[in-house]
């Protein structure tokens, strides 16, 4: 790498311009998951931070000495091992969200964006602006989440982190829950909605 | 050693492999405790629940588990009690036995003061996505159904996952199991239907039939075997 790598774009870039879920479109598997529900989401997303900025790190630190013809193993390898372990935990130490969560959690492995950046930026760069990249995003990716789930649960439910936000004089005035948001294509319709509104502000990601 | 070599790379995923073996399995067995009692602590709640029975807050749930269930007890389909530790058997295998003598029956006893004695039940059977389960709680003419919960690993939010909801879950409570001297655990019939046999029912969930009908058939497959304990406690 000969361009001089800025650790505040490194962080900051994947929240807006470069988000890997609106801009790149990686790990819509996962969004379709677990937005039905803010506290899902939350965790979710703190989950995949943590899983993707220790192994951005591990990746980094080993780079060198990765052999080329099994990088990819290895880095589902460090993945696979950290995911496992933060199941572990979320069982031992927040058990009722780890039970929401259940199988979604092991499918952080196969969450396009944690190969996407150990590839493109933890195997080419020093441990620390691995580190921010990988929190960046890992935030960018959640950020994403939690207003997905914000409108589906909002509008599925009327509740937001399971309290009423609804009041009930609305139920009584005739309005009702929209079935429809709670369904995973929803979510699909959400995240397109989000791109619109976010391209529509950012000029230079149109395409001609 | 030449980083290209077939001997570095087979070392070097040896190494990774060990070291990352070595890393879960001491996370595992060192979360190991905390883990069985969050699982437990769950079972036990969910167990209350069918009593209508919610752990306060501040207090330990083993605890509140302790003070209502006064006994458990494990019988066979003949209604001979074979073993006392209910909590300890496991009703996804017992449930998976065809030949139903051979299951292990867990019955957990409960003393609601006042209200009586209840004697919970736990189900467990298949959804749409998954497995679901759950307890039945029966008044003591072993008959009425007092409570019921059930809870599910991933059916759809919003449909079949509502059965997790006290709006499904009070439509049991009153319920009969035995129905003019015939034994009928409740079904689950869509909405404005009823069932041929003339057993008590409850509504299903619109949009979320396939799990509706797993519960019916949870509750016959389970609740069955019963038959002959549950005419042991009415006597």
């Amino acid at each position: 790498m000969s361009e001089k790598i800025n650790n505040k774009t490194v962080l900051f870039n994947p929240l807006s311009k470069d988000n890997p879920v609106i801009v790149q479109i990686l790990g819509i598997c996962s969004a379709l998951a677990v937005t039905a529900k803010v506290e899902p989401a939350l965790v979710m997303g703190m989950s995949v931070i943590a899983v993707l900025a220790f192994s951005c790190v591990i990746i980094s630190l080993i780079r060198k000495t990765i052999p080329t013809n099994i990088r990819i193993i290895v880095q589902l390898v460090v993945i696979a091992g950290l995911v496992v372990i933060v199941n572990q935990l979320l069982q031992a130490y927040a058990y009722d969200v780890s039970k929401q969560l259940s199988v979604f959690i092991g499918l952080i492995i196969t969450n396009c964006i944690l190969m996407g950046r150990l590839e493109a930026f933890a195997m080419s760069n020093k441990p620390w602006p691995s580190f921010l990249d990988g929190v960046g995003n890992g935030l960018g990716y959640a950020i994403i989440l939690v207003i997905v789930a914000f409108f589906r649960e909002l509008l599925g439910s009327g509740t937001l982190f399971n309290y009423p936000v609804i009041p009930a004089s609305f139920y009584d005035a005739g309005y009702s829950n929209n079935g429809l948001m709670i369904l995973p294509p929803m979510a699909l319709i959400v995240v397109a909605c989000i791109i619109w509104v976010h391209r529509a502000h950012n000029k230079e990601l149109q395409e001609k | 050693m030449k980083k290209q070599s077939n001997l570095y790379t087979i070392l070097y995923i040896v190494v990774i492999v060990i070291l990352v073996g070595a890393a879960l399995a001491v996370t595992s067995m060192s979360l190991k405790d905390r883990q069985t009692e969050n699982a437990n602590a769950d079972k036990m709640k969910q167990i209350l629940a069918s009593v209508h029975i919610t752990v306060p807050e501040g207090e330990k749930v083993s605890d509140v588990f302790g003070r209502y269930i006064t006994a458990q007890t494990v019988v066979n389909s003949e209604g001979q009690v074979i073993g006392e530790d209910a909590f300890a058997v496991n009703v996804q295998e017992q449930s998976k036995i065809k030949d139903v003598a051979k299951r292990s029956l867990p019955v957990y006893i409960c003393n609601l003061g006042e209200k009586g004695t209840k004697y919970i039940i736990p189900v467990y059977g298949s959804g749409l996505w998954g497995p679901i389960w759950g307890y039945v709680a029966v008044d003591s003419d072993g008959s009425t159904v007092y409570g019921a919960f059930f809870a599910h690993q991933g059916e759809t939010p919003g449909l079949g996952a509502e059965i997790e909801k006290p709006h499904f879950q009070k439509q049991f409570r009153d319920k009969h199991l035995f129905k003019d001297g015939r034994y009928l655990p409740i079904a689950v019939v869509k909405k404005g239907q009823q069932p041929a046999n003339g057993e008590d029912y409850v509504d299903g969930i619109s949009g979320g039939t396939i799990t509706s009908k797993g519960v019916g058939a949870m509750l016959s497959d389970c609740l069955t075997p019963y038959k002959a304990y549950l005419e042991s406690i009415k006597r």
